[in-house]
């Protein structure tokens, strides 16, 4: 990899393209049997077993907004703070690398749900990927003042 | 399995003899808890009830003798001639099941709290289960109603309900616990119980040290001891480890059996080498601080004896000549420095060496005055821990009065509590806490502070 260059695991969610730093991103599953957690935060899909870990299965269109396309959507696995999470979207894409200088700054009209997750757009040849902050990403219901 | 097994601190191995069989021998740390649970099952979502709080359960059915009545709204069950409270689990945990109740039976989950009776209903019951009761994770923590989660035997997450929560949701222990409060205005800062580790080394008079503090208990085999630079040393998990006897007084056995306690952190442990483990105690200690003998913290009356408390961070130290360097030179070099607020001597002299094995200069303050005092003096310190819950003013009050202030505004506030609850999360945030952490939860405090000092 060269230098000035991030690797981005891609994906959609209700048919925009997003990117996690790859470095984030553990493994990727198929989110099957959730459990449900009653009065959790909406953006609470549901808890899950995989391979022994309960992770917290993240409703990206709630959080993100947008469309589910996916009837048998896929989870980003990631770790914060010693609590795994799955981010559930439509679809994985490809690993990209990607030379910084094609990033910029969110637009300043970006969809503010969009805006608080996004660190930044990378310009690819069709279409435009929100680069996201894992971490902030994470930050809703309880946990959201302690940043 | 093993790297599961590895993950919660435990090990695990595997001897084999030909034609004998195998066997295995897992160990657990100590600090999981296993509770029995009962299984039950509302609008097709199952959850965990801990048995401890179960008194019986009772089937219901439209007609019979024991049936729902309302009270206006309010569900009753008459049952041996007194009525007992309902709660309908589907209401209070809103679900929405697509599928009709199950009209004809419900069962109901007698639930004893705190002294209070009263009744769950649900609508199947299974078996119960020895069940691993893990925290809930930090995004879900604000519901009151779970206090943890788990892995069934069949592979399933399931939600353990907290009879607590439930009973403070419709109102029951709420109520209650004013009054109690008010009966008894002196006894609430007593200090809470905790879990020491009592053992005997070199001198017949036991020695202690907090459970919490304790990573794994193991007795090693004297003949696999070595030296390393003329210390003695043990494979570990693939590391050297470091074996550190209490006292000059503990002979380091070379035949049989070496009971040890294991401290570890993250990268490093450490073996205390003693004569022998003998209980563990749980009580309310007041930890009487002594002199400048190394390795101890002070004495505490244990089961009727004197007991001395031992000082881990010494030992630490010990082990590890450049223990404090090596976390110091993390930033910049200079010692991060901790002011530590909490009323409880107990926890001033438990968590002090704590935080300072952790590589912090740590001062002490027995109230928010103390502490208030400290701040004014050209003294700067990096991290705020304080208790929330102190007489007089709270950790809270505490908080907002540093926050108010321009020349503290910026430090970092984490607050301790015997339980967060979700109303002190809530309180805390706005008082400008950063986090809140229980008092026994060594490994978040640590990490808590890390979060906030690293800059």
């Amino acid at each position: 990899m060269a230098d000035g260059e991030s690797q981005y695991v891609t994906a959609t969610v209700g048919g925009q393209l997003v990117g996690l730093p790859i470095e984030r991103v553990q493994d990727v599953f198929i989110p099957d049997r959730l459990t449900r957690v009653p009065l959790a935060p909406p953006e609470v899909a549901g808890l899950l077993n995989v391979r022994g870990r309960i992770v917290t299965i993240v409703d990206m269109w709630q959080r993100l907004g947008g469309e589910r396309r996916n009837e048998r959507p896929l989870a980003i696995g990631i770790e914060h703070d010693g609590e795994f999470y799955g981010l559930l979207v439509d679809q994985i894409g490809e690993v990209l690398n990607l030379p910084a200088a094609h990033a910029e700054g969110n637009p300043i009209n970006l969809d503010s749900r969009l805006a608080a997750v996004s660190v930044g757009i990378h310009r690819l040849d069709t279409q435009l990927m929100v680069v996201l902050d894992v971490d902030r990403v994470l930050e809703f219901g309880a946990c959201a003042q302690a940043a | 399995m093993r790297a599961h097994i590895d993950k919660i601190g435990g090990s695990i191995d595997v001897s084999s003899a030909c034609g004998r069989g195998t066997a295995f021998t897992i160990k657990i740390p100590l600090t999981l808890a296993i509770v029995s649970a009962l299984i039950i099952e509302v609008g097709a979502e199952r959850f965990a009830v801990p048995q401890l709080a179960v008194v019986e359960l009772v089937r219901v059915r439209n007609g019979s003798e024991l049936s729902i009545e309302r009270i206006k709204q309010t569900p009753v069950l008459r049952l041996r001639n007194k009525l007992l409270a309902l709660v309908d689990l589907k209401t209070l945990l809103r679900i929405d099941s697509r599928a009709e109740a199950k009209t004809e039976g419900a069962f109901v989950v007698v639930l004893q709290v705190a002294g209070e009776t009263f009744g769950v209903v649900v609508e199947a019951v299974f078996d119960t289960e020895e069940i691993v009761v893990k925290p809930m994770a930090s995004r879900l923590r604000q519901s009151a109603m779970f206090s943890g989660n788990t892995i069934l035997g069949d592979g399933s997450v399931i939600l353990i309900l907290d009879p607590n929560g439930i009973a403070r949701a419709i109102g029951i222990a709420g109520a209650r616990q004013q009054s109690r409060a008010e009966d008894r205005p002196s006894e609430d800062h007593a200090a809470p119980t905790e879990s020491m580790l009592v053992f005997r080394a070199g001198t017949p008079n036991p020695k202690a040290v907090p459970l919490s503090l304790v990573t794994r208990l193991e007795e090693i085999d004297a003949r696999t001891i070595e030296l390393s630079n003329g210390r003695p040393v043990v494979q570990y998990r693939g590391q050297l480890m470091p074996l550190v006897a209490v006292s000059a007084d503990v002979k380091v056995r070379s035949t049989g059996t070496q009971p040890v306690l294991v401290f570890a952190d993250d990268r490093r442990a450490l073996a205390l080498a003693v004569d022998e483990i003998i209980d563990i105690v749980e009580d309310r200690f007041d930890i009487e601080l002594t002199g400048d003998t190394p390795g101890l913290l002070g004495s505490a009356v244990i089961k009727g004896r004197a007991t001395e408390i031992i000082d881990v961070s010494h030992f630490l130290r010990l082990a590890f000549d450049d223990w404090r360097d090596w976390k110091e030179r993390t930033a910049d070099g200079r010692v991060r420095t901790v002011l530590l607020v909490d009323d409880a001597a107990f926890f001033r002299n438990m968590l002090s060496p704590v935080l300072r094995a952790a590589g912090y200069a740590v001062t002490a303050a027995a109230s928010a005055s103390e502490a208030l005092a400290l701040l004014e003096t050209d003294q700067a310190f990096d991290c705020l821990i304080t208790d929330i819950d102190m007489p007089g003013m709270s950790g809270f009050d505490l908080a907002t009065v540093v926050r108010s202030n321009p020349r503290t505004a910026e430090v970092p506030i984490i607050g301790l509590a015997s339980i967060v609850s979700p109303e002190a999360v809530e309180r805390g945030k706005h008082a400008g806490l950063l986090d809140c952490v229980t008092k026994f939860d060594r490994s978040r405090l640590i990490a808590a502070l890390k979060n906030q000092v690293a800059a």
